[in-house]
């Protein structure tokens, strides 16, 4: 018999983080599954017609609706009795969750559908040529938030998806990354435990999007959340439950891996910015090893 | 059984007579008293389904796209805005190939906003794939409705079927209707049974990438679907007759057309009052008809050819336009008959009705005078010249 839930031989870049997460997603959700996708690197790579990675049954209709229509699934399954049986899963990169599918995402989780959306974070619009996005970090050059002579490249900080979605009072919210592989798939094994709207959100390094070699992937992974810029963190039912705990190391070493970042590497000013962020996230989730999260207390 | 009763609750007894499993909507006028009634009708345990409220018309049209896939039997109704918001979902649905079923009350476009009737929501998605039925009163939306559904998911094909009717005209008035029973409709309409659904017994990739090499005979099945339904609607209505007792053509209906030297052509609403026209015209000897569109996707180009071949004088009427060009029933019609040897020798072309302006019986008659006497094109009746600030001449 067939155990795979996601094959082998679709297009994606080596050294792909988002397809990586995908495996260890379904992998933990196993054959019982219905996957929701939005458009985006994902469905492009692994849909191409006449060939489907997807060994479960899946769906990809509109670049922002996933959530509705995991909604619609969900409803379905409920209406045919068959609902306990079968995980319903809605994927989407960063640009889907955040900018053009959130309201989508909102209502699925302001009604309570019993659905776990899985937001990829590779942190812009790769699929359509690496532009800035929502979830586009402080001053990453990207193709629409160019570094130049009167730009520091992209703006604005991450908007905080997982507080939003913590906002919505739902079941569990998690942030994984792909530096952690066991971690992603205990959440998501716990995630399918619990009835009700349920949001994680992995980081997954995008090699030709960041400009880092494809074999670093699961390296910068790892050094985004032991900088404290990208936080491993679960929330049930609103409290903080558990953060993975780091010693920090200086974000230059992760900002010095990628090209995206490579116009401020000698500028302190502006690595200091992004240190800043980090320090908030450290302190904010008390991630620094022995130390109560301010988090809990909020 | 007869009953009195508003079109929007003609429509959810309707739709609920066809045993939906998931419904979804978002509020907008006039369409509101439809859904309000299906939620009642599930919060008192007459119906059993999933009823959810969305956060926009997007959504809705997603989450019945959801449902409909899973397998089950799903409905939504939106109109005017609500309709262009769902938009993209439309052509998706189409292209997906599920056999939903979407009432819109037909309002007028923003802007300026206005919540009264003309076409121009659905006419504006008439190239999405979807099938377009557009009905005269109360019974026609109470019958066409299970026809819909019947007709969308004959396995031959699977194709979403919007029902178009006037809003507040149809939506809001009062008619008697006669609501077939439980063991008609389902005696007609058999429980659903998917060609493809979302099941992890047998896990099927639905909504692809298709590339150059395969995008095109996508297309060209749908289109040529499109032609079977013009075959398989009237075989339907024939069914239908039989057990409901009620007769339809399915895609036209010609009202006095024996002997017709002058026709107007019409969708929706407005029918019932050429018709009364006509009667009155009729007892004083003219010879007028009507020849009403009720199926406009797929357009039925045979039927109108044959309806209308030896008529003299034709007159179409558009409650939408296509702001720039000719108008979009009046260019079908015209069309038709390119190159053909039988063929009206005028095919006039009117404006009436947009944003909910009353279209009277002496509208009507305007429009049979004017046609007697020459041909015209993109002619607005009932405009008021005093509201026209500029000169276009």
């Amino acid at each position: 018999m067939n155990n795979s839930v996601y094959s082998p031989g679709h297009t994606a870049c080596a050294g792909c983080g988002q397809s990586l997460a995908v495996r260890l997603v379904l992998e933990a959700t196993g054959k019982n599954t219905i996957v929701v996708n939005n458009t985006g690197c994902l469905e492009v790579f692994s849909t191409k017609y006449p060939e489907s990675a997807f060994e479960v049954p899946f769906i990809h209709s509109l670049f922002e609706n996933a959530a509705a229509v995991a909604s619609g699934v969900e409803a379905a399954l409920k209406y045919l009795g068959k609902k306990e049986q079968i995980n319903v899963i809605a994927q989407a990169g960063d640009g889907g969750t955040a900018d053009i599918g959130l309201q989508a995402l909102s209502g699925m989780m302001e009604r309570g559908h019993d659905v776990l959306y899985v937001c990829y974070d590779n942190e812009a619009y790769m699929n359509t040529g690496i532009q800035r996005s929502g979830l586009t970090p402080l001053l990453a050059h990207t193709t629409t938030s160019p570094k130049g002579s009167q730009s520091w490249g992209n703006l604005r900080p991450k908007k905080p998806m997982p507080e939003i979605a913590r906002a919505h009072g739902i079941p569990y919210v998690a942030v994984a990354s792909i530096g952690f592989p066991q971690d992603i798939q205990r959440k998501v094994k716990k995630a399918c435990s619990i009835k009700g709207p349920k949001y994680i959100q992995i980081h997954v390094p995008c090699p030709l999007g960041w400009q880092y070699s494809p074999q670093q992937t699961i390296e910068i992974g790892k050094l985004a959340v032991e900088t404290g810029l990208y936080p491993l963190i679960e929330y049930e039912y609103g409290k903080l439950t558990a953060v993975r705990k780091i010693s920090p190391k200086p974000v230059e070493e992760y900002l010095k891996t990628q090209g995206r970042f490579k116009h401020i590497l000698d500028k302190p000013e502006q690595i200091k910015q992004i240190q800043e962020i980090a320090d908030t996230n450290i302190a904010f989730y008390g991630l620094r090893i022995e130390e109560q999260p301010a988090a809990s207390a909020a | 059984m007869k009953e009195f009763l508003e079109g929007s609750m003609t429509v959810a007894k309707s739709v609920a007579l066809c045993r939906p499993g998931v419904i979804s909507a978002y509020p907008i006028t006039p369409q509101t008293h439809i859904v309000e009634e299906l939620a009642q009708m599930i919060a008192d345990g007459h119906l059993k389904a999933e009823f959810v409220n969305v956060e926009s018309e997007h959504s809705a049209a997603s989450v019945v796209l959801g449902a409909e896939a899973t397998g089950v039997r799903s409905y939504t109704a939106t109109s005017s805005q609500g309709l262009l918001l769902m938009g993209e979902v439309i052509f998706n649905i189409a292209g997906l190939r599920l056999p939903l079923v979407l009432t819109d009350a037909n309002r007028a476009v923003s802007a300026p906003i206005n919540i009264w009737n003309d076409h121009q929501d659905t006419i504006s998605l008439r190239d999405s794939g979807w099938v377009q039925l557009y009905v005269e009163n109360n019974q026609e939306a109470m019958d066409f409705h299970i026809l819909a559904y019947r007709l969308a998911e004959d396995k031959s094909i699977m194709l979403p079927v919007m029902v178009c009717m006037d809003g507040f005209i149809l939506t809001h008035g009062i008619e008697i209707v006669d609501v077939p029973s439980q063991e008609q409709v389902d005696k007609f309409l058999p429980a659903f049974k998917p060609l493809y659904k979302l099941d992890v017994d047998n896990p099927l990739t639905l909504g692809p990438l298709a590339d150059p090499d395969y995008y095109m005979e996508t297309r060209y099945a749908i289109h040529q679907t499109h032609k079977k339904v013009l075959k398989l609607l009237p075989k339907l209505t024939m069914e239908f007759a039989k057990i409901f007792g009620r007769s339809y053509d399915g895609l036209v209906e010609g009202y006095q057309l024996k002997g017709a030297e002058k026709v107007i052509v019409a969708m929706g609403s407005v029918c019932g009052t050429i018709k009364d026209v006509i009667d009155q015209m009729r007892q004083k000897g003219k010879k007028v008809g009507l020849l009403k569109i009720t199926c406009f996707r797929p357009f039925p180009a045979q039927a109108v050819y044959e309806a209308l071949k030896n008529v003299p004088k034709v007159a179409v009427i558009d409650r939408s336009l296509s702001l720039g060009s000719f108008a979009p029933l009046a260019s079908e019609i015209r069309a038709l008959f390119f190159n053909k040897t039988k063929r009206p020798k005028t095919i006039s072309s009117f404006i009436l009705g947009l944003g909910g302006r009353d279209i009277t019986m002496d509208s009507i008659k305007q429009i049979f005078s004017i046609i007697s006497k020459r041909e015209v094109d993109n002619e607005f009746i009932d405009l008021k010249p005093e509201l026209i600030k500029e000169n276009y001449e």
